[in-house]
């Protein structure tokens, strides 16, 4: 997948730890894991993980207070190296030792997707939670394009994808892994080779498929000693075929509808491609106040006909202090695409409320999509502190369904904008100078002018006329 | 506005506008025409200058080279489309996705209102094929489009070639902020327009199609190419929209900076661009280009597949190859190079277009005329109308006020109010039954093709077209039945009122025309406006009937075609003029009908009834 995800933040603030993690959490300070997941298309999947705990002095309050729930996006910022510099120095051994020697800014940005995350929870010490550790997760997700940076080819090693190898272990890990997936090699045998052979191989149950993983540990001396690194290798036997990539169960799409700078539309589509398996989920819009969203032109279609969202929570926007949030439960039936679709109107905005780049347009940030999605396959229940951390970051306690959180595509909004140029300031000047002309015009049209007779008489006329009004006779 | 005001000076402003309003009319209309043949030259033609900053000082350097590859697509395709006889919509994805694209088909269909016979198709079924690139790391919020339609009877199989070329060429590199959208159309502008509804998600023209796939954000700018030879000796450029819309300068400028940097030649409107502007040759030269322009405007037709993007605020333009008998020509590589710098340069965008002219006219590739010079042209045309409406009020006015008064300064009589005895009654006759037959000219000759083509032996098309000049013919019998209903109380008072009224909705039209479209309203403003101040029931009227016919918006439109062809250097001859008369007919409909054109409407519905007003005015007893 080549779409890429702004940066989102999510700052969850519950005072009290989720709802898992109530056995008796390992104190350890650094676990770091590494991922390789080769794509059909020839790309490589790499994604990062570091998990830091350290115990603080944080005492257990009853229950979670959901006043202090806050929720933001800035959807316009896209990842960069500014982003990655802060980011390792979170890191336990910064970039000097173990995999974050990996992360290199001139390789991991020159990939065709980069997404970078930190998760921060208290997690209980003790079934009842009388004392609190904090955990700081890190991770990083990049595909490496085979097109630009494989010049071709599709057969990578750690060398080719991050210019160094890996040769030695953080001294401060405690588990230290390279995980490389081998399903499809496993599978129809032999389509995949991994360069050095794996010592050991993992089996688990990944977003409701069956996958394998050769590991490789770092903190294991076998692994490393042979020749002083370890430069993971990945050949393809066979060569693959153009082949579209497996369609996920669960994915969606947004887009504004409409053209002119008036109205608009804002519609996601959320197809559903399991084969027999309905599932709700759980649909979050924020909107900025500047789209007048029409609530009455909400509409749901699934196969044609309308589906009516079990559960519906708005709060419309106040201007200039807070977004429209739309937040809703929609069942998505078997095969299907549902669309969700709300007008909206395009605000004026004030002319010091234009940001220094009003032509560029405005952004709405991605929707929100949660979900449990029905898996093909039961996983077994694990032991989320044992199992590796890229399967426990959303641990979810039925077996039958794996929890699935999509953002969708921000958009960029034309909103009708004044010329702030010297034409506009023309403009401005010779419809003020129109005005003053067609009000004097205007008077001039609309009123007769007569010739005023200079009045002699004072008083004394004024009377005399009435009486003769009062008379019948015409006055002087 | 003292002078307004004061009511001596008023009536002696009133006598002079009276007495020398013929002589004002006639010196308003010669400066309206004299300024607009001026504007080819210097002082009212500047040089364009790129105003973007984000396309102006930064550089790129062009490092396309796939010719051969192209050359090799483009055979190709043209092989596998000659075995299919359509697009081949498979092959076309298969080579898509192998140069590494994320490849979506669209298929539509379109019944038109009647059979197009100069395109021949009546029942239009197809299938686009678009390939997304995505920018690396960025989310789809903003895209550029590279576009080639593919028609029946033009193939572009080497614009196809060279834009896969281009897309192969454009997935290894790593600078793309802007996701860049390759599309092929089937149909030409059908499907473009359908793929342009379906993107966003609209259907303004009845057209059905199935619902995109995949997008990629806000489309920033868009690029047509027509090229159907390996070898170009020149680019055309084309930049008149629908109804007149216009891209953006800077996209003009952009693509005459790349031309200037490959050392291309490039035309507009099929003519090469003037060196000497010192002398009379090269304005001269220009006026021509000119006058191309504004006919091409004044039509309102999209002049290239970029035409329908304009609808939706997305800058566009087309690129024809032309391949004619000079020395020089260049190869697929010289277009490319171009077509890759333009599309780095609008990668560098941070904004959409919009420093630059929105409404100009085009001189030469690199010379323009701006709104500001070029309105007053029309102004000074509409202000005949505002003259002699005015004279009218006048005259109505001091009728009202009784014989005593005409010309007599020393009245101190109050005006009275004018309107009141005019009898405004007798004027809703002839509006209502002229309205009424423009309505019928828009809407009989589509609804009425079927039974026409049951009782006289002629074709669907040509029965439009047919219906449609039986109607306009129909309507200058139109003083006869309207007199019926007119009561005759004040026959004089009657047309001047009439008159009055033509000429104030003339004038209002003529002025919103002008202020979207300039050369739709310059052309029908130059020729309406004499024949519309001269009418009046006595006076030579065999002449102002002749003078009326001719400058009926129809006939505007069979002169325009003339003057088109000639400035093209292929005069017509009398009987091709009138076929083409009636192929633009029927394509004037049609174009309303498929894209929106506005042309049609505007005319049926507002011109030519205003014009039955004055056929009226000219016959009035």
């Amino acid at each position: 997948m080549a779409a890429a995800v702004p940066l989102a933040v999510l700052a969850l603030l519950l005072l009290g730890p989720g709802g898992w993690g109530y056995a008796e959490p390992l104190r350890d300070s650094l676990r770091e894991e590494l991922v390789i997941t080769p794509l059909p298309s020839g790309d490589v999947a790499a994604t990062f993980q570091f998990r830091t705990r350290w115990d603080s002095d944080l005492l257990q309050e009853e229950g979670t207070d959901h006043y202090f729930l806050r929720y933001a996006v800035l959807p316009r910022e896209v990842v960069c190296t500014e982003n990655l510099t802060p980011w390792k120095k979170l890191l336990p051994c910064s970039s000097k030792a173990g995999l974050s020697v990996l992360l290199k800014a001139d390789r991991l940005f020159h990939t065709s997707y980069h997404s970078q995350a930190v998760h921060i929870r208290p997690v209980c010490r003790n079934a009842r939670c009388t004392s609190v550790s904090w955990e700081l997760r890190q991770t990083l997700s990049v595909v490496f394009d085979a097109f630009v940076t494989g010049q071709g080819k599709k057969d990578w090693s750690l060398f080719r994808m991050f210019s160094r190898t890996l040769t030695e272990p953080c001294p401060l890990a405690s588990e230290s892994r390279v995980y490389v997936d081998i399903t499809s090699s496993s599978q129809d045998n032999e389509t995949l080779e991994v360069n050095p052979p794996p010592l050991t191989t993992y089996q688990d149950v990944i977003l409701g498929t069956r996958k394998t993983y050769a590991v490789y540990d770092l903190l294991d001396m076998a692994v490393i000693s042979s020749s002083r690194n370890l430069n993971i290798q990945l050949k393809w036997k066979r060569p693959l075929e153009n082949e579209a990539p497996p369609v996920p169960f669960l994915h969606a799409q947004r887009y504004v509808s409409g053209y002119g700078l008036q109205k608009g539309e804002l519609s996601t589509l959320l197809y559903n491609t399991h084969p027999y398996r309905a599932f709700p989920v759980l649909l979050l819009d924020t909107v900025p106040w500047y789209l007048r969203l029409y609530v009455h032109t909400l509409t749901i279609t699934s196969k044609g006909k309308e589906n009516k969202p079990s559960y519906i929570h708005y709060q419309p926007a106040q201007d200039r202090l807070q977004p429209h949030l739309l937040e809703m439960l929609i069942q998505l039936p078997a095969n299907s695409v549902s669309k969700v679709s709300i007008q909206f109107e395009r605000a004026l905005l004030k002319w010091t409320e234009y940001t220094p780049d009003p032509n560029h347009g405005f952004y709405v940030s991605p929707s929100v999509i949660s979900a449990l999605v029905p898996s093909m396959v039961a996983a077994k229940p694990v032991d989320w502190e044992e199992s590796p951390l890229f399967s426990s970051l959303f641990p979810v306690s039925d077996s039958s369904s794996y929890f699935v959180r999509l953002y969708t595509e921000p958009l960029l909004v034309s909103l009708p904008t004044p010329d702030f140029s010297m034409p506009y300031n023309v403009i401005c000047l010779t419809c003020t100078v129109v005005a003053v002309c067609y009000g004097s015009f205007y008077n001039l049209l609309t009123r007769t002018f007569h010739i005023e007779e200079p009045s002699t008489g004072g008083l004394a006329k004024r009377l005399a006329n009435l009486i003769r009004r009062a008379r019948g006779v015409p006055p002087l | 506005m003292g002078l307004l005001s004061d009511p001596v000076r008023r009536r002696a402003l009133a006598r002079l506008v009276l007495r020398l309003n013929a002589p004002l009319c006639v010196l308003s209309y010669v400066a309206g025409i004299a300024w607009f043949l001026a504007l080819a030259f210097p002082p009212l033609t500047q040089r364009t200058y790129m105003s973007e900053n984000a396309m102006g000082s930064t550089m790129v350097e062009e490092q396309f080279a796939g010719g051969d590859r192209a050359r090799g697509f483009a055979r190709d395709f043209a092989a596998h489309r000659r075995k299919s006889g359509a697009l081949p919509v498979a092959w076309l994805e298969r080579t898509m996705r192998s140069v590494g694209l994320e490849v979506y088909t669209q298929s539509f269909s379109r019944k038109l209102p009647f059979p197009d016979e100069t395109h021949e198709r009546y029942v239009v079924a197809g299938t686009n094929v678009y390939g997304i690139l995505r920018a690396p790391r960025a989310a789809s919020t903003e895209s550029l489009v590279l576009t080639v339609p593919c028609g029946s009877d033009s193939t572009n199989s080497q614009a196809v070639g060279l834009l896969l070329a281009l897309a192969a060429h454009f997935r290894g590199q790593i600078y793309w902020a802007k996701d860049i959208i390759f599309l092929v159309t089937e149909h030409d502008l059908l499907g473009t327009e359908a793929w342009l509804e379906a993107y966003h998600d609209t259907n303004v023209t009845g057209m059905q199609s199935s619902p995109l796939q995949g997008r990629a954000g806000a489309i920033q700018a868009a690029l047509a190419l027509e090229l159907s030879s390996d070898m170009v000796t020149s680019l055309d450029v084309a930049v008149e929209g629908l109804n007149g819309q216009l891209p953006n300068l800077d996209l003009l400028n952009l693509f005459q900076t790349f031309c200037q940097k490959g050392g291309l030649l490039c035309t507009l409107q099929g003519k090469l661009q003037p060196q000497d502007w010192t002398s009379a040759d090269g304005p001269l030269q220009g006026l021509q280009t000119l006058l191309l322009m504004v006919l091409q405007q004044a039509s309102g037709r999209p002049h290239g597949p970029h035409g329908l993007f304009l609808r939706y605020r997305v800058e566009a333009l087309t690129l024809r190859g032309i391949n004619s008998f000079r020395q020089y020509k260049y190869d697929l590589v010289a277009v490319g190079k171009a077509l890759e710098g333009m599309f780095r340069k609008l990668n560098h965008l941070l904004e959409r277009l919009h420093q630059s002219f929105f409404l100009y006219l085009l001189a030469a590739l690199a010379r323009f005329v701006s709104i500001g010079l070029y309105m007053p042209a029309v102004g000074f045309l509409l202000l005949v109308l505002g003259l002699k409406a005015l004279e009218l009020w006048m005259r109505l006015h001091e009728a009202g006020a009784g014989p005593a008064e005409v010309g007599a300064a020393s009245a101190p009589g109050t005006p009275l109010p004018p309107a009141q005895g005019v009898g405004l009654a007798s004027l809703v006759a002839p509006l209502l039954i002229s309205q009424a037959m423009g309505v019928a000219l828009y809407t009989l000759p589509v609804l009425g093709q079927h039974v026409a083509t049951q009782h006289f032996p002629v074709a669907e098309a040509e029965a439009v077209v047919l219906t449609l000049l039986a109607i306009y013919a129909a309507g200058l019998a139109l003083p006869h039945s309207t007199h019926r209903v007119v009561s005759a109380q004040a026959p004089d008072r009657g047309w001047m009122a009439l008159k009055l009224v033509a000429l104030i909705y003339l004038a209002l039209q003529l002025a919103c025309i002008a202020l979207t479209n300039f050369s739709l309203g310059f052309l029908l403003a130059a020729t309406m406006v004499p024949a519309a101040a001269l009418t009046e029931p006595c006076g030579p009227r065999p002449f102002y009937a002749a003078l009326l016919v001719l400058t009926s918006p129809a006939a505007t439109l069979l002169g325009s075609l003339f003057l088109w062809r000639e400035l093209q250097e292929a005069p017509l001859s009398l009987a091709e003029g009138w076929q083409l008369f009636l192929g633009a007919l029927a394509q004037g409909v049609l174009e309303h009908h498929t894209y929106g054109a506005l042309l049609f409407p505007l005319l049926a519905l507002g011109i030519y009834p205003c014009w039955l007003l004055f056929w009226n005015v000219l016959f009035w007893k």
